[in-house]
């Protein structure tokens, strides 16, 4: 599909309050990847991750997903290519029920009531969360709320994730499955979190992010793994790093 | 957690979805004659009291077919109830002119006007809390929209019953902030509670957005769907016919005494 691809370019971004969050910012994402946006607090990415999708409005430079440049005409058809996991999933579950609110997206999407009951059923199963589907979201626990929110953006089929923090409020076995699942998954995957040990065995690229600007951008295991690079941004080098070396 | 807790609004949702027989029923028939029953409720004159009595079978009947805990109901009715006796307790001390005398005790107009405005209160919140748990609020708004209800007030309504649960849970939240660091000073300054609820009121509109966002995300074009569309089937026309004419009938005559006179004529 021609929608896969990410491609942002010179991306400026200031807040009405006069902060400048993004200061131009360029990558392009490849169809498939997987890749790590990391940086320390205020460096800009969930400014960035809303951009991907229209919630903020392009100020100055350009976003494509795909061959198609966003637009306020096209911001439709970026939300159906990219699927927003939001770092709260209380802001994302506002349905009665777990099944009612992984429908919305598809009964917005104008599908049959069939192709909605198929979409719900094959999404909450490849979460595991089939058996919370007719309690109501607020009731689940930490983990399986974030597995649900993550359902209600793949049952909208998008090509591309965007995920802000996935593994913040996890506890380690329920972190341990969530990577499992967004190791398979085949979607580009773009994932802003400060968990790098998550990054490691999930991304195989890592875009660093300071003050607004890209200040590095290669494999994982190279921009980790330079400890001089991780500490002047405010990161460490992952523990999974240091004992992968041979002694 | 305090209040949310104690008044249990997620257990509203539980009870909403439910399978009774009252459940079944289509959420327009319920709403339309709850309204109804709300409205000739408040119709009548001021001193009324015994003629309200038959208007408690609606909420009563309502709530045993549904098989709703009425403990339960009567817990939300008594947090409400401050409001009500806010507007009634002034009318014992504007009238006193007295209408009935028990005894050596002397009731005075204001007294029975009083009595009155709770019985409605109770009459008319326990329908509202009875059409909801037999309903659930999303089916409910659902029914209202198709009734024709400006789908604005039917987002707000869902959306305040959706997130009371979040805000509420961020102010007990604020609230133990304050408290961990206020070193067992139990008297809080005004200021200190203003700033509270200013900084609650801007971490909800913050979320407010970023829900919203979430929605947009997410195809939201400000239309509500739900996947089974309801029918409406000959025993909701059953229940809208027989509750207005039941409303209609304890209306225009007070069925209480007519019922004590078949009482005594009996006994005679």
């Amino acid at each position: 599909m021609s929608t896969c691809a990410v491609d942002v370019r010179d991306l400026f971004y200031a807040y009405p309050d006069g902060t400048e969050a993004l200061k131009g910012i360029s990558f392009r994402i490849e169809h498939g990847a997987a890749v790590a946006l990391v940086g320390g607090n205020g460096a800009g990415k969930s400014t960035l991750l809303l951009h991907l999708n229209g919630c903020l409005p392009v100020q100055r430079g350009e976003v494509r997903i795909g061959d198609v440049p966003l637009t306020r005409e096209t911001v439709t058809l970026a939300q159906r290519a990219v699927g927003m996991v939001f770092q709260d999933p209380d802001d994302q579950l506002f349905m009665p029920t777990v099944a009612e609110d992984v429908a919305f997206g598809p009964l917005n999407a104008g599908l049959s009531p069939e192709q909605v009951e198929a979409r719900v059923a094959a999404a909450l199963e490849r979460v595991g969360m089939a058996p919370v589907r007719e309690r109501p979201p607020y009731r689940l626990s930490a983990g399986e709320k974030r597995a649900v929110a993550i359902a209600t953006v793949l049952a909208m089929a998008p090509d591309i994730l965007v995920m802000d923090e996935p593994s913040s409020y996890l506890d380690p076995r329920a972190r341990r499955r969530l990577i499992e699942l967004l190791r398979s998954f085949e979607h580009t995957r773009i994932i802003a979190t400060h968990d790098l040990e998550l990054v490691v065995e999930v991304c195989s690229r890592v875009i660093v992010l300071d003050t607004g600007r890209v200040v590095a951008d290669g494999p994982t295991g190279q921009i980790l793994d330079d400890e001089m690079l991780m500490l002047a941004h405010g990161l460490e080098r992952p523990h999974i790093l240091r004992h992968r070396h041979p002694h | 957690m305090g209040i949310a807790n104690w008044i249990e609004i997620g257990r509203m949702d539980e009870l909403g979805r439910m399978d009774t027989p009252a459940h079944r029923l289509d959420a327009r028939a319920k709403a339309v004659v709850t309204l109804a029953f709300v409205v000739i409720v408040m119709s009548f004159p001021r001193h009324a009291v015994s003629a309200l009595t038959p208007f408690l079978l609606y909420p009563v009947v309502l709530i045993a077919v549904g098989q709703i805990p009425a403990r339960h109901i009567l817990k939300k009715i008594l947090v409400a109830a401050p409001f009500a006796l806010v507007i009634g307790i002034f009318n014992p001390f504007m009238d006193r002119v007295p209408v009935a005398t028990l005894g050596p005790l002397v009731i005075t107009g204001g007294w029975v006007s009083f009595v009155s405005i709770m019985f409605r209160f109770v009459l008319t919140v326990g329908a509202a809390l009875a059409l909801v748990a037999c309903t659930g609020l999303y089916r409910l708004g659902a029914g209202l929209e198709q009734l024709g209800v400006p789908r604005v007030f039917v987002m707000q309504l869902l959306f305040l019953y959706r997130y009371l649960f979040v805000v509420a849970d961020q102010g007990v939240k604020m609230m133990r902030g304050v408290e961990l660091r206020s070193a067992g000073a139990h008297a809080l300054r005004w200021r200190v509670y203003g700033s509270l609820i200013g900084q609650l009121l801007l971490r909800s509109l913050d979320r407010a957005e970023r829900v919203h966002g979430a929605m947009l995300a997410r195809g939201f074009d400000g239309k509500i769907r739900v996947l089974r569309q309801p029918s409406f089937r000959w025993t909701d026309w059953g229940f809208v016919g027989g509750g207005l004419l039941f409303l209609a009938a304890a209306r225009a005559w007070n069925l209480a005494e007519a019922f004590g006179r078949v009482l005594t004529g009996m006994a005679r």
